[in-house]
């Protein structure tokens, strides 16, 4: 218990000094506003991938409709503080249990199927809660939605992510992330074990959802705009790519992955087609060289190099 | 004695296959029985109806007088019955202490509050099963082993690890099947002690399918023999042995 | 025009965009079949062989049948090639790695062609004279009828290679069982590459057949039609031939008639949802049967 704690509060503070960090660069100004801009869009992507991996990377359900999911909680989000005034918290929680619940009413029939027909089945359904909404002109159709006060800053964004991380951190090692990894090696023996599996599965695509929908609602509240194209099938593949590539079934991974391609992408933002051709071939690199991603399956906090400084019993 | 488990005319068909036809079965609280019989006789499809993979085409299947019908896997292996893959399933990218652990999945009941802020019931049963688990391990001689992954244990120690991992659901039937397949005689010789010994330490009643008669003759105390669906034969050891129908199915097909 | 004129005139409509859905489904099916991949690339590999018609026609002056010819060579060999320098390398990786691979050359694919060819749309040279026909009821035009040959002449030469070459035999026992055929002699690597080969300059008449009949082309032309292709090779049942014919036209009349009766906007959105339900009432598509997985 001691040991869970202290590792705890080494979490809190290392989180906090690196708040401190980044916070002061934004405060002084030593970031140029495309930088600022982008140190919001780490974290929320951050969000993003380590929501989805709890689903195909924890659960081992191939989701690709993460950006339909991120659209209900931006949407949900600038309805709210535009149209109801609400104040941002009100906005980032209903955007989590808007989000949260069509995911669960999703998930109920779909999470029947496996492997690649439950990857092009969200696919599908990702694909058309995006059309729904351009054709919704109360949210601005397919021009968008315009208007959206510009509440996400980087506290808020931090903050949101922090708490995202701890929770996504504690439920995977809990006996529910036990019941996700038990589906995800082998779902047979997952209910001879007692595991009702559809439980749990329907359980984390809603959680994934709704984290999905709070990543949605700060990135609304971050441009003055959001528009349904942000939201397609090929964002769905972004956040994918970010898991795979830090790694399945490892947070330190899906914060690297997010890093990552954040970082490199905004680098690149001067030349877009050879960005995306680059991107693409690092991509082909990666599955080529380290298939099972950055991290595998392991966290930092669990690399034997760092297990030396622990020191003492560790969990 | 009273009885734990009961089938009654139970029946499987898979398209026109007919894998168990009119299977009738009683195991009695503390029993252990065989279930025997040449390879594609049914007796791995009995076991899935047993545990809800697949539901019976006819028949009833009753646990402790309650119908088990249509009930997933998962819920009754809550109720008590719990079992081995032939081949095996273990979690395998997981460690062996990790196998286990999620076999006490259905003993846990602190919620997702509790679990997400680590608090409450939370600490207190992580800390039990992560105990009951190693305590479990200790059994099987894999307490050594706890930390290493399950698909990189030897064959023997996987299915000695399956069973460990079934009895941590806390069964009141264990269905093992064919837990000796592919061992060595001497690897065998143990592991039927070790299923004598855990019958009795851990109070339950044990179906035990095995492809060899020898070895289940030695340690069942009734025995069914199943043939192309249907059983041909039930009584204790000694009966069997001399059970004409059964020589001709044995020698007969094995020979 | 009456309702059932209208009617009758989306069916036209859609059977021509479903033949081109059923051509790229094709390539879809087959891949999925023998090697188990979504290769999303498949889009992408319609759009180049759109854009070397294109090239064909514009800059070699050709006629439009050795240009269909050439594209359909030419793109055959780029599937050959991606499959030889991007899938194979990965044939014992998991499989999440080879989507993501799949993914990278789709990407690759677009927007190298996007850096030579820039974003903007091209428009496709009309190498077909304007002529409508009447067929009792049904309006065709030119672009329809050249589409309805050419995807029944490609289909049939492709029925004709599965069925009765000994390529298509090896491609059925590979896709059936790989480790099986590899232990009778059939060289796997070789079958697979044809069957990337052939599916490639399916996709690639598919494109050039598009840019006939909406006369305009651009770098990301592949991404939605790609996807709806392999929503029809869902449809009909995954790695069945027929099925992804069958797939392709039914999907392409449904698009037309919600484009037609109810709003173009929600065509998308009501091929995803007939694939949903497909896929959630019968997984195995239209023409495939029911498996389970033994315990
Ligand atoms: N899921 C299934 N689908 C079709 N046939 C099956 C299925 N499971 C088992 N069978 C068939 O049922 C028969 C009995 O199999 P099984 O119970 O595994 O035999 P045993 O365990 O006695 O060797 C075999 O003919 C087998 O092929
Ligand atoms: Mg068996």
């Amino acid at each position: 218990m001691n040991a869970l704690r202290k590792a705890d509060l080494k979490a809190i503070i290392i989180s906090l000094v690196v708040f401190v960090v980044l916070q002061a660069l934004l405060s002084t100004n030593s970031l140029d506003a495309f930088w600022q801009l982008n140190i919001i869009l780490i974290c929320i992507n951050i969000i993003l991938s380590v929501s989805l991996n709890l689903i195909n990377g924890y659960t081992g359900q191939f989701s690709l409709g993460h950006a339909g999911f991120m659209a209900i909680g931006a949407y949900t989000g600038a309805v709210l503080s535009v149209n109801f005034h609400m104040p941002f918290i009100v906005s980032l929680i209903t955007s989590f249990v808007t989000a949260a619940i069509i995911g669960g009413l999703i998930g109920l029939p779909t999470m029947r199927l496996s492997g690649d027909y439950l990857a092009i089945a969200t696919l599908g359904l990702g694909e058309i809660i995006r059309i729904v909404i351009m054709n919704v002109n109360y949210v601005g159709g397919a021009a968008g939605f315009m208007g959206i006060p510009r509440h996400t800053n980087f506290a808020w964004a931090f903050f949101v992510m922090l708490f995202v991380l701890f929770f996504i951190k504690n439920y995977v090692n809990s006996s529910y992330g036990r019941a996700c990894v038990a589906i995800r090696e082998n779902e047979i023996a997952a209910e001879a074990m007692g595991v009702n599996t559809t439980k749990y599965k329907v359980l984390a695509f809603t959680i994934g959802a709704g984290f999905a929908g709070v990543a949605g609602c700060l990135f609304a509240h971050t441009f003055y705009i959001i528009h349904p194209s942000s939201f397609t099938f090929l964002a769905s593949f972004n956040y994918l790519i970010m898991v795979v590539m830090g790694g399945m079934g490892s947070i330190t991974g899906s914060i690297a992955g997010a890093f990552i391609l954040t970082t490199v992408s905004a680098l690149l933002s001067n030349w877009p087609e050879l960005r995306m051709s680059i991107y693409a071939l690092i991509l082909i690199a990666l599955m080529f060289y380290r298939p099972q991603g950055l991290f595998g399956n392991i966290e930092i906090t669990s690399l034997p190099v760092l297990k030396r400084f622990k020191g003492g019993k560790q969990k | 004695m009273s009885v734990l488990l009961e089938a009654k005319n139970v029946s499987k068909m898979f398209g026109g296959l007919k894998a168990v036809s009119n299977f009738n079965m009683t195991i009695d609280k503390g029993e252990l029985v065989g279930l025997i019989g040449p390879n594609g006789a049914g007796k791995t499809t009995a076991f899935n109806l047993f545990t809800g993979v697949y539901q019976p085409t006819t028949g009833i299947i009753s646990l402790d007088g309650q119908s088990l019908a249509g009930m997933k896997p998962s819920q009754i292996t809550q109720r008590g019955i719990a079992r081995t893959f032939q081949n095996i399933r273990l979690f395998s990218e997981l460690t062996v202490l990790d196998n286990v652990k999620i076999a006490y999945h259905t003993h846990l009941n602190y919620n997702l509050i509790e679990a997400v802020l680590r608090v409450g019931r939370y600490m207190k049963q992580e800390r039990e099963i992560e105990d009951n688990g190693r305590e479990l391990l200790k059994i099987f001689k894999l307490e050594d082993k706890a930390g290493e992954i399950a698909k990189n244990l030897p064959y023997g120690a996987q299915r000695r690890l399956e069973i460990a991992r079934a009895l941590a659901t806390r069964p009141q039937l264990l269905l093992l099947d064919e837990p000796a397949a592919g061992m060595n005689p001497q690897e065998t010789k143990e592991l039927m002690d070790m299923i004598r010994w855990i019958r009795k330490d851990f109070a339950l009643s044990i179906l035990l399918i095995e492809h060899d008669m020898s070895l289940v003759m030695g340690i069942c105390e009734r025995i069914y023999v199943l043939e192309y669906g249907s059983i041909i034969a039930q009584g204790i050891p000694d009966e069997i042995k001399k059970n004409p129908e059964v020589i001709r199915a044995y020698l007969g097909g094995e020979a | 025009m009456g309702i059932m004129d209208q009617f009758l005139q989306q069916l036209i409509n859609g059977i021509s965009l479903g033949s081109i859905y059923a051509l790229i489904a094709l390539g879809y099916t087959m891949v999925y079949g023998i090697i188990k991949l979504i290769n999303f690339a498949h889009g992408d590999i319609y759009m180049v062989g759109a854009y070397i018609g294109f090239f064909c026609i514009t800059i070699l002056h050709w006629p439009v049948l050795p240009a269909l010819v050439a594209s359909m060579i030419l793109t055959g060999i780029l599937g050959m090639l991606v499959e030889r320098f991007a899938y194979r390398p990965l044939r014992s990786a998991p499989r999440i790695s080879v989507l993501i691979t799949a993914i990278g050359v789709s990407f690759f694919l677009e927007y190298t062609m996007m850096y030579f060819v820039t974003p903007q749309p091209r428009t496709f040279p009309s190498v077909l004279e304007d002529a409508a026909y009447h067929f009792g009821p049904f309006v065709v035009n030119n672009q329809q009828i050249m589409i309805f040959a050419i995807t029944i002449i490609l289909m049939a030469i492709l029925t004709y290679i599965v069925q009765y070459t000994k390529v298509g035999k090896a491609m059925r026992a590979v896709s059936f069982d790989t480790e099986t055929a590899q232990l009778m002699g059939i060289n796997a690597n070789r079958i697979i590459s044809v069957t990337f080969g052939i599916g490639s300059a399916l996709a690639a008449a598919a494109g050039v057949l598009v840019g006939i009949y909406y006369n305009s082309i651009d770098p990301l032309m592949g991404i939605m039609p790609g996807l709806k292709a392999f929503v029809a090779a869902v449809l009909g049942g995954i790695g069945i031939l027929p099925g992804a014919a069958a797939g392709g036209i039914i999907l392409g009349i449904i698009e037309a008639l919600v484009s037609g009766f109810i709003s173009s906007t929600f065509r998308d959105a009501a091929a995803f949802a007939i694939l949903i339900l497909v896929l959630l009432f019968k997984p195995s598509g239209l023409l495939g049967k029911n498996t389970n997985e033994k315990v």
